[in-house]
Parts: structure tokens; sequence; C-alpha cells
């Protein structure tokens, strides 16, 4: 994939935003900016990353308690009434859990013709004819429009939250792990249909995700988060074969791959991630990173340029970069 | 196809088995092997059945409604057609099992440790016997023992999944059925599951039959691996061979589905 | 290279007449809805077909008392002379009005207050729940009487008093159902398309939530005609000579043994009618179920 070369005002920007739900922080701080179509950002993280929820802060499903988040321009917190309604057009979302995004007593026709009517895309009569549009464009029979969401398999149903989220013509798209819940080649049929509205419809989008496979063939930059922080943003081929944080290095040689032939050994991280209620002092990571040292206990890493375009937080990086040594046998007990 | 005349062996040795939903059959294995100190990776989508056939081994298929016949062996002992009670002195003790769902798999009543010893209990132990098995096997797939008082609810996916497995080897399991294990952890947890079962592998000589979606985890982890596709089985041979070159145009298909990584071929 | 190719549904679409083909697979709505049907057609036409008709008002036989079932009087007579059959016939139109209204009422009331409370939230949840937990508080049958003892005894009280003890609880159910319905994914997705929230209560949260409503008023309609007889045998509301079977029932028990016809029939109407209400409920239930309907 080619380097993409960001337009000089973005399509989104997130500055410092912070999401704090009751005593957790899980999103504490992250920046970063998505540049307009075609242009993918990848965000990966395990649980309690706060990956998901900087998805939903997007989309004004949750508050933010700090930070900003600006579109085109406008701030998005401040949005109302009409702005707001034209910026649900801009951005949309699809969910995770293809069981659960579509109403069970709605037909699928129904569904996206909710959408239609709500912001009036097209004018009455031509309803019918686009929902057949969007469904076709998504890889499914326009027939499916009489069908109710159990009839429908899996990946079936995430075409149809595709097809429901591009119904309103959105230049921004988040995907909150699109595929997770998917098989094996219905995963790949779902990013190769993104990938083809990426370049049909000029899109730009947020692919949250946990795999690695997934940024690597779909996003041109990529943000590795942990517990609400950022770790490490840069272009994807970089943070792949360059990493310079150590939970990226760990992550990376966590995920399991096919090829059997030069496989490197695997760094094993000790523990579960960590309490977001009670984080750890300094940086977050440093209980269960292999290359910790005293000041990783005391004082917090700030994100800074590893390279251009390559940022990272990390007192060490240098020496992740300079490949250190990161131990591969697995601590006594959890 | 029906079977043919050479007898499956091994440790677990599954032959002309087919699983019926009234007329519709959903699964038909020619044969599959497991022998001990062996994994062996069950890969397919869903609908292939490789859920059903672990069912069917556990002698469990019938509570979904499904008929079994043909033959499933366990050392030697044919399976299919003994009583419920017979099963059930096999089940947990000589073939244990895990599933996807670790957080769903423990009564949120009660505390893990209390659920283990119960389970040894059960097949036999005397209460001072339970308790120092159950320390055992937690300590052998390294989580601490005093997180046996622990309550479900406060332990994570893969603490959860590790009690699973620590209660497969309290109770001295031959054969562990793995159905997608580690499809709901996170990838780092997910690598040190996979490191535990393959530790048991080398440590107690423990058979697992790993059944899962992701060929990259098959990949890493079995010996060797079938593919099933609708119920049946249309390759299988060691996994370094049947991932690198594999044969059935299903398998080559499942594997080119897998996303690459940037820097690798 | 995989292709991503074109999905076409499964063949079968929905077929014509299937109507009448899902009633014969839905027995519980058939069998429900007949006898519902059944009750209403007696209570419209009680007057005309019922023998003794005059017996449901003030007439009374002092010459036929506390006769057994037979050829003349197929549910015997009363303590006054009164046709049972008319009388039970004619109280169709007393006693399962009075549940239709009561728990029409208290789902005019509850519904509303239920879905904003679960839907809403806050503040609007706070004062709504509040408010319902001091009506759940009391004994339902005291406050009944209260109210029932305030206003003059006539079947509108009795309605108005059970109505006004029925409806918090359809408040409490409907509450959950759409505090759970609120939080599921295809709500936030449509939160997120800009879809309003007028237009997710009406399209989505209420049509999720209504189901174990439509089975609690089912269940409740039984509820409701017993309450109401033992108001009215306290003596507020159902007044004699009108035909409640509840009343019916209280009455008839002081002379069960061993005329026991007088208890027995309408207490079998009561039955029939409550038993026929639960399968109607639990039948339009399994109706609106797109993954149980026989519409498919």
């Amino acid at each position: 994939m080619t380097e993409h070369v960001p337009a000089s005002t973005p399509l989104l920007q997130i500055a410092d935003l912070a999401v704090r739900f009751g005593p957790v922080l899980a999103v504490n701080g992250v920046s970063f900016d998505i540049a307009a179509g075609p242009f993918g950002l990848g965000l990966i993280g395990e649980s309690g990353s706060g990956k998901s929820t900087i998805g939903r802060a997007i989309l004004r499903l949750v508050r933010y308690s700090g930070g900003s988040i600006t579109f085109d321009g406008n701030d998005v917190a401040g949005l109302r009434g009409a702005a707001l309604k034209s910026y649900r057009r801009d951005a949309q979302i699809v969910f995770q859990d293809p069981d659960n995004s579509l109403d069970p007593r709605m037909r699928i026709g129904a569904t996206v013709a909710e959408v239609l009517r709500a912001h009036q895309v097209v004018p009455r009569g031509a309803v019918d004819e686009r929902i057949a549009a969007l469904l076709s464009e998504t890889g499914l029979d326009p027939e499916f429009a009489h069908r109710y969401p159990h009839q429908l398999s899996g990946g079936q149903r995430q075409r149809v939250a595709i097809s429901r989220a591009l119904a309103v013509q959105p230049r921004l798209l988040v995907l909150d792990e699109p595929t997770s819940a998917l098989d094996v080649r219905t995963q790949a049929h779902i990013l190769k249909l993104i990938g083809r509205l990426r370049s049909e419809r000029k899109l730009s989008y947020l692919l949250i995700t946990h795999n690695f496979g997934v940024v690597s063939e779909l996003c041109e930059q990529t943000a590795v988060l942990y517990l609400g922080k950022i770790a490490e943003i840069g272009a994807t081929s970089v943070l792949l074969r360059a990493p310079a944080h150590p939970y990226t290095v760990a992550l990376r040689s966590a995920v399991p791959e096919v090829a059997v032939a030069g496989r490197r050994s695997r760094i094993v991280l000790p523990g579960d991630p960590p309490d977001a209620v009670n984080p750890p002092s300094g940086c977050v990571f440093h209980p269960r990173c292999p290359l910790a040292v005293a000041r990783c206990r005391t004082e917090v890493p700030v994100l800074r340029d590893a390279a251009p375009g390559h940022q990272v937080a990390c007192h060490r990086a240098e020496d992740v970069l300079a490949g250190a040594d990161m131990p591969t046998h697995r601590r006594a007990t959890a | 196809m029906t079977g043919n005349n050479r007898a499956v062996t091994g440790r677990l040795a599954i032959s002309d088995l087919t699983i019926r939903f009234g007329s519709r059959q959903v699964v038909a294995i020619d044969g599959l092997r497991l022998d001990h100190a062996e994994i062996l990776g069950l890969a397919g989508e869903s609908g292939s059945g490789k859920s059903m056939t672990t069912l069917a081994v556990l002698g469990l298929a019938h509570t979904v409604g499904a008929n079994v016949s043909g033959s499933i062996r366990l050392d030697g002992q044919e399976l299919t057609g003994l009583s419920q009670e017979d099963l059930r002195a096999i089940r947990g003790r000589r073939i244990a099992a895990i599933f996807q769902n670790p957080s769903t798999a423990f009564n949120p009543v009660y505390r893990v440790g209390t659920i283990m010893t119960r389970a040894l209990a059960l097949h036999g132990a005397t209460k001072s016997e339970a308790a120092d098995r159950a320390t055992d096997a937690m300590r052998q797939v390294l989580l601490q023992p005093d997180l046996m008082r622990r309550y479900p609810s406060q332990l994570s996916g893969g603490q959860l999944q590790r009690v699973a497995i620590a209660l497969a080897v309290a109770l001295r399991a031959e054969v562990l059925l793995a159905d997608e294990p580690t499809s709901a952890l996170d990838v780092t947890v997910q690598a040190e599951v996979l490191d535990l079962l393959r530790d048991l592998r080398e440590s107690i000589g423990m058979s697992i039959l790993f059944i899962s979606h992701d060929l990259a985890v098959v990949a890493e982890l079995c010996d060797r691996v079938a593919v099933m596709r609708q119920g049946l089985i249309v390759e299988q041979g060691p996994a370094g061979q049947v991932l690198s070159a594999p044969a059935n145009p299903y398998t080559i298909e499942l594997l080119e589905s897998v996303p690459k990584l940037a820097g690798t071929t | 290279m995989i292709e991503t190719p074109t999905i076409t549904p499964p063949k079968a679409a929905i077929p014509r007449g299937a109507m009448w083909r899902g009633l014969r697979a839905n027995p519980l709505l058939a069998v429900g809805g007949g006898v519902v049907l059944l009750i209403v057609i007696v209570a419209i036409f009680a007057p005309l077909v019922a023998p003794f008709p005059a017996d449901a008002g003030t007439a009374t036989h002092p010459f036929e008392v506390l006769k057994a079932p037979s050829a003349a009087h197929w549910f015997g007579t009363d303590q006054v002379g009164r046709d049972i059959l008319s009388r039970v016939m004619v109280g169709a139109r007393v006693s399962p009005v009075i549940a239709v209204i009561v728990l029409a009422l208290a789902c005019l009331v509850g519904i509303p207050l239920g879905v904003a409370a679960g839907f809403l939230g806050g503040w609007v949840d706070e004062v709504i729940m509040r408010v319902t937990d001091v009506f759940l508080a009391f004994p339902p049958l005291l406050l009944a009487l209260a109210l029932a003892a305030v206003l003059p005894a006539s079947l509108t009280s009795l309605t108005i008093a059970i109505a006004a003890v029925w409806w918090p609880w359809y408040v409490r159910l409907l509450r959950g159902q759409a505090a759970s319905v609120a939080g599921r994914p295809y709500v936030e997705a449509c939160r997120a398309l800009g879809i309003s929230r007028l237009s997710i209560i009406f399209r989505h949260i209420l049509p999720n939530s209504i189901t174990p409503v439509l089975v609690q008023v089912s269940l409740d309609v039984g509820g409701v005609i017993l309450t109401a007889s033992a108001l009215s045998f306290l003596g507020l509301g159902a007044q004699d000579p009108v035909p409640d079977w509840g009343l019916m029932v209280a009455e008839g028990q002081n002379y069960f043994t061993p005329d026991w016809w007088l208890v027995t029939f309408p207490g079998l109407a009561i039955l029939v009618t409550a038993f026929a209400f639960n399968l109607l409920g639990d039948g339009l239930r399994d109706l609106f179920d797109p993954r149980r309907s026989f519409l498919r």
C-alpha cells in the first residue's frame, strides 16, 4: 500500500481526548488526525485500551470529559439541531456484533428505509430503488429487503449494517471490530468490501481492531492503544516492520501466523491488562514491560517523535528500535 | 464414503462417525485419530460440524436432539452405546472439555475452588486429595492457588480459561477437547493460553483436540490438522504440510482468507 | 483471489394464504381467539338469547328458589329463583368488560410512563419510579377499597378503583423492558444514525418491549375479575342484582353445600374467560415474534 500524504486540513482531528466512566478513565489524552478520503487509520488495542470508546465518542454516543473532537473544522461536541443531524450524515459507525445491530422485528428493507427517510436522502418514490442499490453495493441480492435479520447469516447481517451506514453517504466511517465475530472467509469478504468501498466512495475510516493483519491491508496509519493512551502511532508498514514500543513488539509477536517458516519466538507478557480503576504509576505499561527501568515507574512517557511521522510514548524507544533483547520466557506465576 | 478396512487407532479414535438431525446429516467423518501427547487441530467455519463432533465425543449429542452412529473409541474402549451413567464417569475425568466463553462456563454463585474440588469429589477423590490436586493443578497452569477463593466474576477471561484447563489437569484427563477456547480472549492472553496447552502436552502427555476457525492459531499450536467443511473432513495431515502446501481447494480458500501481515510473503 | 459474490437469499418467499394456514399451525391463537370471540358474541346477544333475560335484572321467582340444574334451568337457579344460565350469559357484559377497561386504563397510563422512565432514564426515571413505588407500597385491595368507599358504589367506581391499583405494575414491567431494549446495539445504531428519539421509541422500543405486557395483560384478566368480585362482595362496586360473575360467586358461597351450582357455573365462566385470554395472549405474542412466526 502506498504511503498516503495527508491533505492539509484533516477531516477529523482528535486532540487530548479524555473519556471518564465514573472512576475509570477509559480514554486518557488521545490525539490523532484522520485525513480526507481515501484514507484509513487503524486503532489497535486489547480490552480496556479504550479503542471502542474513542469510536463511540466520535459518533457522540458517549460524552467526553476532556479534549476536543473536530470534524471539518467544527467542534463536534458543540453541534446542535440541524448541524448535528448533518454531522450524522457525515460520520457513521458499524458495530462489532452483527447479531444485535439490527432490530429483530424489522425487515431489512424497513431498517434501511428508516435511515433514508430520517435524513430525506432520496424522495419518497425513490426509496425502494435506493435500498436495492445499497444492498447490491455490499454484495447482497436486493431480495434480502424482505427478510428478517434472523434469516440472514452473521456475515450478511454485517453487510446490511454497512449498507445502512452508507445510506447517508458518510465521509467518515468508524468500523468497530467489524469482522471479529465472523468466519474467516466471511472476514476476508468483508475486508475486501471495505477496500472496494474505500476507493469507490473515497471514504475515510477508523478501523478499530485487535488484528494486525486487518490494519496491514486497509490502513495507511495505525495507532496502538494501551489503557487509554497511545503507545505508538505511525505508518502501518513502519509499525509492523520496526516498532518502537515494547507493547507493540509484544503484541506483534503474540499474533499467530500461518507461515510456519521463519517463525520468531514469542514475547509472552505476564499477567492481564491492568485495572483501569487503579492504573499503575508512571508508564501504565511498566508492570508488564520486559524493558522497564526505574524511570518507567515514576515518569509518564510523553508521545514524541521516534522518526518523521512516527511517534512513540516510551522512555526506551531508542533501545527498542535498536533491537533490544526482550525476554521470551514466561515468568513463574501470573 | 463408507469406511475403509484400516482400523483407526490411537488414544482417541473416531471412525465412520455420522451425526444426524432426523434425516439431515450434519457430520460424516471417515476417520480421525488423536494420539498420546499430540495436539490435533479441527479447523473449519461455522456450520462445519466441528462443535457437533465435540458433543458426540462427550456423549452429549442427544441433548441437542442429534443421533450419533459410528465408533468413538477412547484407548480402545467404545464410547458410543455406553449408558449415560458410564459416560458420566468418563466425562470430565478422562475426557475434559473447555469452551469458547470462559465467563459463562462457571456457576457464578460458587467460588472456583469449590467448583474444582466438587468436580474432583464427584470422580472419587477424598476431601483432602481434592484440595491437594486442585492446588497442584492451579500451579501447573501458572495461577496462584489463592485465586481459588475467588468467584468467577472476579477473574479475567484468560484466568478463567486457565482454571478450566486446571480442572482438566486436576482430574488427570487424558484427552482435552478445546472448542474455540481462545476466540474470546485478547491476543496476548491467547498467546499465554496456547503456550500453556503446549506445555501440558510436553509435561503430562495430554492429547488435545483443538477446534478453531482461526487457521493461524491452528498453525501455531497443532501438530496435525483436519479441515472440516459441512460435516466432512476435506483434508488432514501434519500441520506444517497441510497449511503450507494444501491440496484441497477449500483449504486453499481458507488460507487465502487469512489477512497477511505486511512484510510476510 | 476471493471475489465478493452477490449473495442470493433462500428460495422460500412468504406464501399467500398464510393466514389460515397459520391459524391451523398456531392452536393457541385459534382456541384462545375463538373462545374470546364466543364470549364477545354471548355478551352482545345475551339479552336476546338468554332463556330468562329478566332474571339478570330485578326479577325474582320465590317458587323456583335453589333448583338444581335441569332441562328448564341448565345451570339451576339461585337463592331468589333466578336462572343462573341467563345471569352468567348477561354477566359476560359485566366482568370481562370491567377487566378489559381496567387493563386498558392500566396500559394507557403504565406504558407511556414505563417507556419514558426506561428509555429516558435520569431524573425522569427517578420521579416516575418513586411515584410508582408509592402506589405499589399500598396493599392493593386496601387502596381499591379506600377509593371505592369514597366513590359512590357502582361499576364505574369499581373500574376506576381497580385501575388505580393496577397501573404501577405495568410501569415497572415496561420500564425494565424499555431500559433493556434501550441498551441494545440496534438502538445505539439508531442514535448514531440520527433517528429522532420519538421515532426510536415508537418504532423500536415499544415493539420490542410490548411482548411481556401482552402476556401480563392476558394473565391479569382473571386477576382483575377476581379483584372485582372481592370488592363487590364487600359491597363496593357491583351490587345485586347486577350479574357480575365475581359477585355471583361471592354470594353463592353461602349456599355451596349442598347447592353447588350457584358458585360453580359463574366460577367456570371466570376460569374459561381467564384461560381464553391467556391463550390469546400467548398466541398474539407468537404472532408478533418474527422468529417464531408461522407467517414465513
